[in-house]
């Protein structure tokens, strides 16, 4: 069953309570796969209860899709065994690397984008797709730097694996605003190239604003605010690309009290009523 | 008195040391505790681009206290059985049973 | 540039930008390269104040993070699961010249880490509070106890628990040498426990209730220990075997 074309929320544990009690405007929720592989306790018996009531997106960060490593099986059973017991909804992951020979280094690193990388991630997420036995969507990052060795643009790179692969796509539009402000391109440009119907999900988040050497801004995808209003912006215009879309807003860093997270998510939900008006 | 007789007095003992003990909240009111912390996350770091770069010597060994925290100030409690305060340490003896 | 290039780069603060990378206007990477080394560097250290959070609060930030900043660069973590991240910090403070006047501080990580292992264990169904009193006495010697997966003893020459206490401003308990981790519920506990309670539980792992009361130590207040293990759903239910 797909993901409601909805306002949804990356779940916070001091959450919960408002969650249960009222849950308005959001009507679904995604959680960190890493978060919920222990062996048991309070994660994991407020992710049943939660499950009971929301659908639930199961949102990897470890599993280091873009690693010259092959993927680390252990950690594949781990992610199988929480998405038998929980039945998401979607489960997506970053196009990203994060495990190395020498360990775990708990952060998303670019890649470059030539044949052999690419060759690498279809295989990953073939071994991937069929372990789960689903599709599953995959996450365009944020970009602090290019690699000189790239050969192919990411839009190009994201469709090409969709095709080979047939996994989805989950559209961070924080992260292509954020990208095409520090590498310097147009990110209307970069959504004209997109592969938007493959969006099966689209993200939304807060970035801090830094400089880098020469002055120039350089945005920082910290999730620790308000969606900026060019995010905004650009959203609309993907929407109008891809029709409503589930939609989630990512608030993981200075985590803010139920109101504020919940007023976000209404916003998120007004975009989404008001592009359903524009395509009706 | 037998063995068997002991434990049965003894299982009325753990009773009574046990009476008053608080009755347990249904289980969800039991999941809305607080979370321990240390989560995975996919943000990038706290908007700064210098916090990883500065140039602190990571040679555990050449490295100085500096006098701050609680450290310097800790009064170390005698323990009830007034065993030592201070000693060599010594390997820690834990046993986690599965 | 391979991987190993990279995180070679990502781990060594001195290091130079690998070549390569720019900044997709063909200008050198720079500082740029630096947002990945402070993700890793910051994300991993916060990890570990989170996860020892009286040892940093005795540590005090910088002393804390100059440690951690070594231990993530010795020791980064095994596997992707961050809320497990810092198995063996305990040995690397001990391995601190600097730290030898706080010999009980490893310890005191080790605890941390017992609770954190605690707050994670599989669950179970506790035995409940009249399972002695309900089982027949002629039954009582061969009863067998079984611990929860939470459930763990830790044995210290260090007053841990005070030590703890004061770190953290919270009430400050008797230490007796031996601590009892267990999580009643959902929340993890560390109380103290009668001396010689600790090898009277560890006995309980592998012999039944009549034994192991029998190789205790004499004067050991099994009474108390036992009424602990059940307040703190120490003990569960054998799984049923269908």
């Amino acid at each position: 069953m797909p993901l409601p074309n909805a306002a949804g929320i990356g779940y916070k544990p001091q959450h919960y309570k408002d969650l249960m009690d009222t849950p308005a405007p959001v009507q679904w929720l995604e959680i960190h796969a890493e978060n919920y592989m222990g062996a048991g306790g309070r994660p994991l018996a407020q992710l049943r209860h939660l499950s009971e009531r929301f659908p639930i997106s199961v949102h990897g960060v470890g599993l280091s899709i873009g690693g010259e490593a092959p993927l680390d099986t252990d950690h594949l059973a781990r992610l199988k065994q929480l998405c038998d017991g929980l039945n998401p909804f979607s489960f997506s992951e970053h196009l990203a690397w994060s495990t190395h020979d020498s360990g775990y280094f708990n952060d998303l690193l670019p890649l470059p984008y030539t044949d052999a990388t690419l060759d690498r991630v279809c295989t990953h997420i073939d071994q991937l797709q069929e372990a789960l036995g689903w599709q599953m969507l995959l996450e365009n990052p944020s970009s602090y730097l290019a690699f000189d060795e790239s050969t192919w643009s990411e839009p190009d790179f994201l469709r090409e694996i969709a095709a080979r692969t047939g996994c989805g796509l989950l559209l961070d539009v924080n992260n292509v605003f954020v990208s095409a402000v520090n590498l310097g391109f147009n990110p209307i440009d970069y959504i004209a190239a997109f592969p938007t119907e493959n969006v099966g999900e689209i993200h939304l988040g807060g970035h801090d604003e830094d400089m880098d050497d020469d002055g120039a801004p350089l945005l920082i995808d910290s999730h620790g605010r308000e969606v900026a209003d060019p995010v905004w912006a650009l959203l609309m215009h993907v929407l109008r690309a891809t029709g409503p879309r589930p939609l989630l807003i990512e608030w993981d860093t200075d985590v803010p009290e139920w109101p504020v997270l919940r007023d976000e998510a209404q916003r998120a939900a007004n975009a989404l009523a008001a592009i359903r008006m524009v395509v009706a | 008195m037998s063995n068997t007789l002991k434990l049965a007095a003894f299982a009325g003992a753990v009773a009574t040391a046990m009476a008053g003990s608080v009755a347990h909240a249904e289980a969800k009111e039991k999941c809305y505790g607080v979370a321990m912390a240390g989560e995975n996350g996919c943000a990038a770091g706290p908007g700064t681009t210098c916090a990883g770069t500065s140039k602190v010597d990571y040679q555990g060994n050449a490295w100085s206290l500096v006098d701050a925290g609680t450290c310097m100030s800790i009064e170390l409690p005698a323990m009830a059985d007034d065993s030592e305060r201070k000693g060599a340490l010594e390997p820690l003896t834990r046993d986690i049973p599965s | 540039m391979t991987q190993s290039t990279f995180i070679s780069a990502l781990l060594h603060p001195d290091a130079p930008v690998p070549d390569g990378l720019s900044d997709g206007k063909g200008r050198p990477a720079g500082r740029r390269f630096a947002v990945y080394r402070n993700n890793v560097a910051v994300s991993l250290t916060e990890a570990l104040q989170a996860g020892f959070p009286a040892t940093y609060r005795i540590l005090g930030d910088a002393n804390f993070n100059t440690i951690a900043g070594g231990y993530l660069r010795a020791s980064p973590p095994s596997n992707p699961m961050i809320h497990a991240y810092g198995d063996g910090f305990d040995r690397y403070l001990a391995g601190i010249a600097p730290l030898a006047d706080m010999p009980w501080l490893p310890d005191l990580a080790a605890l941390e880490l017992a609770l954190r292992h605690a707050y994670h264990a599989a669950d179970g169904i506790p035995l409940p509070a009249d399972a002695l009193a309900r089982t027949a006495p002629a039954k009582l010697p061969a009863l067998h106890l079984h611990l929860a997966p939470a459930t763990q003893v830790i044995c210290t020459p260090h007053p841990l628990l005070s030590i703890r206490a004061q770190a953290l401003g919270m009430p400050r308990p008797e230490d007796t040498g031996e601590v009892l981790i267990a999580r009643p519920a959902y929340d993890p506990v560390a109380i103290p426990l009668p001396v010689g309670a600790a090898p009277f539980i560890k006995a309980l792992c592998h012999m039944p209730l009549g034994p192991a009361m029998e190789a205790a130590t004499e004067g050991t207040d099994l009474t108390t220990t036992l009424a602990l293990l059940f307040q703190n759903e120490a003990l569960i239910q054998p799984e049923k075997t269908a």
